[in-house]
């Protein structure tokens, strides 16, 4: 059987063999945040994610999530950190966000910001972008944390 | 995140330079409502050097919109590329604002 051939040069197949791991541990400041979101956003378009993916979802989506943790989670307290493990591979992004508080309920904070009578809030629109942008959105029980799962298929 | 405010006839242009985000957003509403608070009544922010916004940043926009219409103001936004496009449509916020292609269209349609 003649082996495979891999065609790196039409520039959206990425190499096979390629996992990439980014890993930060952050004190609880929202102006670290875009800092974080490059690293990622970085490996993603190294990984040759759609255009779309590496502009909108996964800033977007991961900003969120980061500023949930920061300011819910850790309740903007600057001696709580989060932890952020993103692993990108030619089939994914699975981006994990830990918090040190005590979680909240993803389902409950479900009301939607494109109704009509909401549509004028200022907030209540992060969980549902984070949705919206993300393939899947999944809370994890942790000790003495939170945990926030995002995953991405490559577009 | 940076922004630039000036005046082009009537209108407050405001030029967001950078992504519209929880670090930054609270300092775009206030130098706005700044503004506002001067009698100023017609606002247009570009957003042409912006990539991305994130849910504070369009809860600013919706505060800032509805405190200018509160003051017999308005607001148009212009020059949104197609991510941030898709962001005002993905939260219907597109039905919201007055969204213009181009400055010039935005200016041209107070």
């Amino acid at each position: 059987m003649p082996p495979a051939v891999d065609d790196h040069s039409s520039g959206r197949v990425p190499p096979h063999d390629r996992v990439r791991v980014v890993e930060v541990d952050i004190p609880s400041d929202v102006n670290l945040i875009e800092r974080v979101v490059e690293l990622v956003r970085r490996e993603c378009e190294e990984m040759d994610f759609a255009r779309r993916q590496v502009m909108l979802n996964v800033p977007v989506a991961l900003t969120e999530a980061l500023s949930n943790a920061i300011l819910r989670g850790n309740g903007d307290d600057p001696a709580k950190h989060v932890h952020v493990r993103a692993l990108v591979d030619p089939e994914r992004l699975i981006v994990e966000v830990v918090d040190e508080g005590p979680g909240f309920d993803l389902d409950h904070a479900v009301t939607d910001p494109t109704a009509p009578e909401n549509i004028d809030r200022e907030d209540g629109r992060g969980l549902y972008l984070m949705r919206k942008l993300m393939d899947r959105v999944e809370r994890v029980e942790v000790p003495h944390g939170s945990l926030v799962r995002m995953t991405l298929r490559r577009g | 995140m940076s922004f630039s405010i000036k005046k082009e006839g009537e209108v407050v242009v405001v030029d967001v330079e950078g992504q519209l985000i929880v670090g930054n957003r609270q300092e775009l509403k206030q130098k706005v409502l700044d503004e506002l608070e001067r009698g100023e009544k017609k606002f247009l922010i570009d957003f042409s050097q912006t990539g991305y916004i994130d849910s504070s940043g369009l809860g600013v926009l919706v505060s800032l919109s509805k405190k200018i219409r509160e003051q017999g103001g308005e607001l148009r936004l212009a020059n949104l590329n197609d991510d941030l496009k898709t962001l005002f449509e993905l939260t219907k916020l597109d039905t919201l604002f007055q969204i213009a292609d181009t400055r010039d269209r935005a200016l041209q349609s107070f």
